[in-house]
């Protein structure tokens, strides 16, 4: 019998990015707020140390800071004909585990999706007619572009991201991208210093008429205050970024940004190493009462709360919802139901060059350190002679030379023996390499649901990923590895090769952390989980904030966006929803 | 890599991070009114004692370091894998946490999956060690009534090429096949090559110095505006080593 606790105003189920964020913007609101999360507490000055953060093989081989598979496990198969199981390592993704969740170890580059991403459906059938898009389930988001603009203000201002405007109110900027939508403001720091190889890239690319920019970075450029008053350190390139914690304060994460101010907060409490089993409704189903969760004691209590905020994982954040009963489970064969659909990925590829007498130094990098073109991203060049939609930013980012995973070679070298050796020798230095990171449109067929056969350790049935590169994107990714292996001539390389994206999606070589959808907004509770305010169509009372939300994932990662969702999201309870509980949207 | 240390170090937090909320209800880590932190909570990594074998057969270390340094062979780059430490460094991996599958999901039913499912036996890496020396010492001795360790380095070429290729099929079980069992030995080679010599491998910073990583060092603003120009500082290690 679980043991009953007080009500909260809001119970929050995981402290990550989104999670924190809704925190703090709960309690300034006077909102009285418990998080439960599954993982550790972790902070910089005590689990970040700068001492021993530096160890390739303890946090990128043996993902130290990852969520383990014998917590949460997951199951995949290509297509429904197959048998799901489970990947007993992660290995194409990884998600975070935590207080600060995958915040604690991206990347950084921190992208806003475009109004015609948030509108996608309503734009391309506006430009190509409907039929372009026939076999895809693109869909639009509910909320546009001038709507939400200011949320993705606050996420910057609050991460200090370091970057070039190129679209200020309408006016395109010299130095920036001039494919984003249209911005109130600059960023509020400055672009990273460059290294040499994206110094070469954005000079050649130049070259060649395309426009390249400084990737928008949540590496710090220079020392920065937050507005809530957080100081952050300024990024020393050490090449140990992603799959680590920063130990210089100079990413911004939950730990770097927002958790000094709210950890202060009398009106909030974290209640680490506990997990939420499941979301409590009333009997009719309508309304969350309470989530059940289970302390590190295997104590299991049930903590009542005015409203439940579920802020996992995009993809814990389906299973919780398909656990609790939360909304109707997506049935592909039907096309029925919402749970679970229009789940997406990301769809890339990439273009390495080995140089003769050119010196790089790999390992001087960071998540964020580079240039990107978004000339064939998204919906910036014409799509009406191609038969796709969709496209890639091209990005040359340094991220590191870490040498267990990082030393490339020629295609054809050994692997092992003497041979190999010289070329990891020759290699190591003299080579660069930019990627084309692609869209991921939705499909009938790719889907989450609960799998019938494997359970985690507490008997609960793991979440079942059926995933495959649909033939949209197959075709958008072979046309940007067209454009790359052309690109890539003008750099005079001694070799260059580019790589193809084959059908039949592999679970185990790294790919990328963006799942996205499985609980996505809309104007429709036929097609999204969501209203346009991340407020569940079904039961009012529950918001689910995370990439979980979106629509379809575009050419970009997807961290600015889960931002400003989340204040988004945030803006909506404490301006609308506290005010007079219910629905936000009547369909 | 947990240890009593890691143990402690929560217990510690849930422990003074329960004092500000003496209202709350609710066992275990919860956490109001403060930034929980508490001296010495880190949890630095432990090098590892060269000395010995934890978890190899003194028959299986021998064959082990055999293998890494056909896979690393001495030469003028570097010393071979065996001088290296990577077999101590794998030794240590099999003995610990890696080793016993500790963070993987191991629970049943196990099935022969597709290729894009990944790994789907039941054996933890050091089961599949114990189970794949024992079968290539097995096939060794079959063609050639030596063991691996007695070939001539040509010899042991050809033998680890044919696990590499496919040519070769020794006799383990369904779910792992020999090639699952040679990118096992690659992989954790390489790692012990490249990683922190903290772990055992990398003996004096060999593979950094190889190739030109420096390391554990933490700061590059000096250099990264000099464009196309070689860093000269040579690497260290995490515990202040300094090549």
């Amino acid at each position: 019998m679980a043991k009953l606790l007080p009500k909260r105003d809001a119970v929050i189920i995981g402290l990550g990015w989104t999670g924190s964020i809704l925190a703090q913007q709960l309690t300034e609101a006077g909102l009285n707020v418990v998080a439960i999360e599954r993982g550790p507490w972790r902070d910089t000055a005590t689990d970040f140390n700068i001492g021993y953060m530096q160890d390739e093989l303890r946090y990128a081989v043996r993902k130290d800071l990852f969520l383990k598979p014998s917590t949460e496990a997951m199951t995949m198969r290509n297509n429904a004909s197959q048998t799901a199981m489970p990947m007993r390592d992660y290995g194409s993704f990884l998600p975070g585990d935590g207080v600060g969740g995958a915040g604690v170890h991206w990347n950084g580059h921190t992208w806003r999706f475009w109004d015609s991403d948030f509108q996608i459906k309503s734009h391309l059938d506006h430009r190509y007619g409907a039929k372009k898009t026939a076999g895809l389930q693109l869909q639009d988001w509910g909320v546009t572009w001038n709507e939400i603009e200011h949320s993705f203000d606050q996420f910057e201002y609050l991460c200090g991201i370091s970057g070039k405007a190129g679209n200020l109110g309408g006016k395109i900027q010299p130095g920036g991208n001039p494919f984003e939508s249209p911005r109130s403001r600059e960023y509020p720091n400055p672009p990273m210093r460059m290294s040499y190889a994206p110094t070469l890239f954005a000079e050649t690319m130049r070259g060649q008429g395309y426009h390249p920019f400084p990737t928008p970075s949540a590496n710090l450029s220079q020392a920065y205050v937050n507005p809530l008053g957080v100081r952050m350190g300024q990024c020393t390139y050490c090449g140990f970024c992603e799959r680590f914690a920063c130990g210089n304060y100079s990413k911004a994460s939950a730990q770097t940004t927002i958790l000094p101010v709210l950890m202060k907060k009398p009106t909030f409490e974290v209640r680490t190493e506990c997990e939420v089993l499941k979301v409590n409704l009333t009997q009719d189903g309508k309304m969350a009462r309470s989530v059940t969760y289970i302390d590190k004691h295997g104590v299991e209590y049930e903590q009542p709360g005015e409203m439940v905020l579920i802020c996992a994982y995009a993809l814990m954040n389906v299973r919780m919802m398909l656990l609790s009963k939360i909304g109707t489970a997506y049935d592909p064969v039907t096309g029925k139901g919402t749970v679970g659909r229009n789940y997406c990925y990301q769809t890339s590829s990439a273009t390495r060059l080995f140089f003769e007498g050119k010196h790089f130094n790999p390992f001087i990098g960071a998540g964020t350190l580079g240039q990107t073109l978004d000339d064939f991203n998204g919906d910036a060049f014409d799509h009406g002679g191609l038969n796709f939609v969709g496209g890639a930013g091209i990005n040359c980012v340094v991220t590191n030379g870490r040498p267990i995973g990082n030393r490339p070679t020629p295609p054809g070298t050994p692997r092992w023996g003497a041979k190999w050796k010289q070329a990891t020798v020759d290699g190591y230095n003299s080579s660069m390499g930019f990627s084309a990171q692609g869209s991921s449109y939705p499909v009938r067929e790719n889907y989450l649901d609960l799998d019938p056969t494997y359970t985690d350790r507490h008997g609960r049935p793991l979440l079942r990923v059926t995933f495959d590169f649909p033939e949209n994107d197959l075709n958008m990714s072979h046309y940007l590895s067209d454009q790359m292996e052309r690109m890539a001539k003008p750099f005079g390389a001694r070799i260059a090769v580019t790589s193809r994206i084959k059908k039949g999606w592999d679970s185990v070589p790294y790919q990328s952390t963006h799942n996205t959808g499985g609980a996505v907004m809309g104007n429709d509770p036929r097609t999204s989980a969501l209203n346009k305010y991340l407020q569940s169509w079904d039961v009012p009372n529950v918001f689910v904030v995370g990439a979980s939300a979106f629509a379809h994932n575009a050419g970009m990662n997807p961290t600015g966006t889960v931002g400003a969702l989340a204040f988004w999201a945030a803006e909506a309870i404490t301006t609308k929803y506290i005010k007079n509980p219910g629905a936000l949207v009547h369909a | 890599m947990p240890s009593m240390r890691t143990i402690s170090r929560r217990s510690l937090l849930a422990t003074a991070a329960s004092l500000p909320i003496l209202a709350a209800t609710a066992q275990g880590a919860s956490i109001s009114g403060t930034m929980p932190w508490s001296p010495f909570a880190g949890d630095p990594p432990r090098p590892v004692n060269p000395m010995g074998w934890f978890y190899f057969t003194a028959g299986e270390a021998a064959t082990v370091e055999a293998i890494v340094d056909r896979l690393i062979p001495a030469d003028h780059l570097s010393p071979g894998g065996k001088d290296c430490g990577c077999a101590v460094y794998i030794d240590r991996q099999l003995a610990g946490t890696f080793g016993k599958a500790e963070r993987l999901y191991t629970r049943p039913p196990f099935a022969v999956g597709l290729p894009t499912q990944g790994y789907q036996g039941d054996l933890t890496p050091a089961g599949r060690y114990r189970l794949g020396l024992a079968a290539l010492g097995d096939y060794v001795r079959a063609r050639f009534k030596k063991d691996f360790v007695q070939l001539s380095p040509a010899q042991q070429d050809e033998v680890l090429g044919g696990m590499d290729t496919g040519k070769i099929v020794l006799k383990l079980k369904p779910g792992f096949s020999t090639k699952e069992f040679f990118e096992l030995v690659l992989q954790n080679t390489m790692e012990g090559f490249f990683a922190d010599p903290l772990y055992g491998g990398n003996k004096n910073m060999a593979s950094w110095k190889m190739i030109g990583f420096p390391g554990a060092r933490y700061d590059y603003r000096d250099h990264i505006d000099k464009h196309n120009v070689p860093y000269p500082r040579g690497p260290v290690s995490i515990y202040s080593q300094e090549g």
